[in-house]
């Protein structure tokens, strides 16, 4: 969990500061992303540059340095990951492997491994991402097959990683293998004698994403690569990873639903048919309200998920999972309107609602797909509002 | 510490149902807990009594009970680094 400022009380507004940061975040998305994101999208990799722009911003790794002391609050960074997803999907989901390792590595990392990385990868320097599926093991992680033995003080890891974002890139891995029949978490760099990546191509959303299948042959690493402790690897780091990751992804459907919206204000003004411009139509604005309230509320449940970070509330972690649930289903139902007020242009790459459509589809299956979710907060009790 | 463990118990029944936890039962046995109680409960702890709980405070056993919940809490606070 995020250390964080006292606030005494909940406001459903935006301070000062986190206006002008978004502000910020806008017009840095508006020069440097948006006018690439199709681009990137057909190449199936964002550039090296937009990285470096977000290097030179310190936009990776705010999780962490929050952690240590630093200054975004929760809220401040859900709208940093709002509004890049706005831009491209794809640049969102480096922010969101990137912060979830770092977030999890400096959380539960030994004293010894955060000396070593903490630095490099809260100034984004060094690219994290997240080596939890495996071919047989997806939504459920305790049955990875990966394995990690003890030999001469070392960690040797072997298994077979996939849908490992920002893969093809990455400098760190963090990886849940089974250590003495335990769960446990490791990092392991990319550099480590025995990793191997291969790029995963004909993905239909976040397709510049760069997936990999990562291989880990007789790799050899230092026992204190190990994070937290045997046992451990699923039930506190990786659920500490995880559910920052649902609040990324949370705050990134958003975005893609805005995109949409966005989208279709602009095409309804301007397309005309049966001699009046589209808005004009009552059924086109039943879908442009549906649209609007529903990326309304999941922006509410997002600020409360936020809120609930910010003054450390236990219960930020249910009001995460139902954060997640709502805007990602939200992102895929007003992605898919928005593509249908398009008609025939909806499915053309002249328009950006079809890639909207097809990476707000990934939103429902990362992080826990909308069915676990389901699971979890019907099991989950829940903190009056 | 009474008030501390009632607490802890307070916390964990809105989990537990109607179960009634005595403060020396396993709740790892009692098959309530998942990966999700397992991190609110160490978000609560830090939050609740002002601690923080690191890598080295991960063990089962200071998470078994509320007795040993307690203890933890009590170490932390006075420093003492040895766990159970």
């Amino acid at each position: 969990m995020i250390r964080a400022t006292e606030s005494p009380v909940m406001q459903i507004e935006l301070t000062s500061a986190q206006k002008e940061a978004r502000r910020r975040f806008r017009a840095f998305v508006d020069e440097h992303i948006r006018p690439y994101a199709a681009q990137w999208d057909r190449d199936e990799a964002v550039s090296p540059k937009v990285i470096e722009q977000l290097r030179i911003r310190g936009y990776l790794g705010v999780p962490l340095r929050r952690f240590e002391g630093g200054d975004m609050d929760p809220i401040t960074y859900g709208l940093l990951t709002e509004e890049i997803a706005r831009g491209c999907s794809s640049v969102r989901s480096l922010l969101t492997v990137h912060d979830m390792v770092s977030l999890g590595m400096c959380r539960w990392g030994n004293s010894e491994l955060k000396a070593e990385f903490a630095d490099p990868v809260a100034n984004g320097e060094m690219i994290c991402a997240l080596a939890l599926s495996e071919p047989e093991a997806g939504s459920d992680a305790a049955s990875v097959r990966t394995e990690a033995q003890v030999e001469n003080g070392e960690f040797v890891l072997q298994g077979m990683k996939k849908w490992t974002t920002f893969g093809q890139i990455a400098d760190l891995f963090l990886v849940l293998a089974r250590c003495e029949d335990k769960l446990a978490a490791f990092v392991v760099p990319a550099k480590t004698p025995g990793v191997s990546r291969k790029a995963m191509k004909g993905i239909s959303g976040t397709r510049a994403s760069l997936l990999a299948e990562i291989e880990l042959k007789n790799c050899r690493i230092p026992k204190h690569y190990l994070v937290g402790k045997l046992g451990f690897g699923l039930s506190h780091v990786i659920s500490t990873v995880l559910d920052h990751g649902r609040y990324s992804v949370a705050w990134g459907s958003v975005g893609i639903a805005q995109a949409s919206l966005d989208a279709c204000l602009n095409y309804t003004s301007q397309r005309r048919q049966f001699g009046c411009e589209l808005r004009e139509h009552q059924l086109v604005q039943r879908i442009l309200t549906e649209m609007i309230v529903q990326t309304r509320a999941a922006w509410l449940l997002c600020y409360r998920a936020g809120y609930l970070r910010s003054i450390v509330d236990p219960g930020a972690y249910a009001e995460t999972l139902i954060a997640k649930y709502f805007a990602s289903r939200t992102a895929v139902h007003v992605a898919n309107d928005a593509v249908q007020l398009h008609g025939a242009n909806g499915i053309s790459d002249e328009y950006p609602v079809g890639r909207y459509l097809r990476d707000a589809k990934v939103m429902e299956i990362i992080e826990g797909s909308s069915e676990i979710q389901q699971i979890s907060i019907a099991r989950c009790p829940l903190a009056e509002i | 510490m009474e008030e501390r463990k009632a607490r802890v118990r307070g916390f964990l029944s809105t989990f537990f149902g109607n179960h009634s936890l005595g403060d020396s039962q396993d709740i790892f046995a009692l098959g309530f807990v998942n990966s999700l109680l397992a991190i609110q409960l160490v978000s609560f702890l830090e939050k609740e009594f002002g601690i923080t709980i690191e890598d080295q405070d991960l063990d089962f056993e200071n998470f078994k009970t509320v007795n040993n919940m307690d203890a933890l809490v009590e170490r932390k606070k006075t420093g003492t680094l040895m766990p159970l």
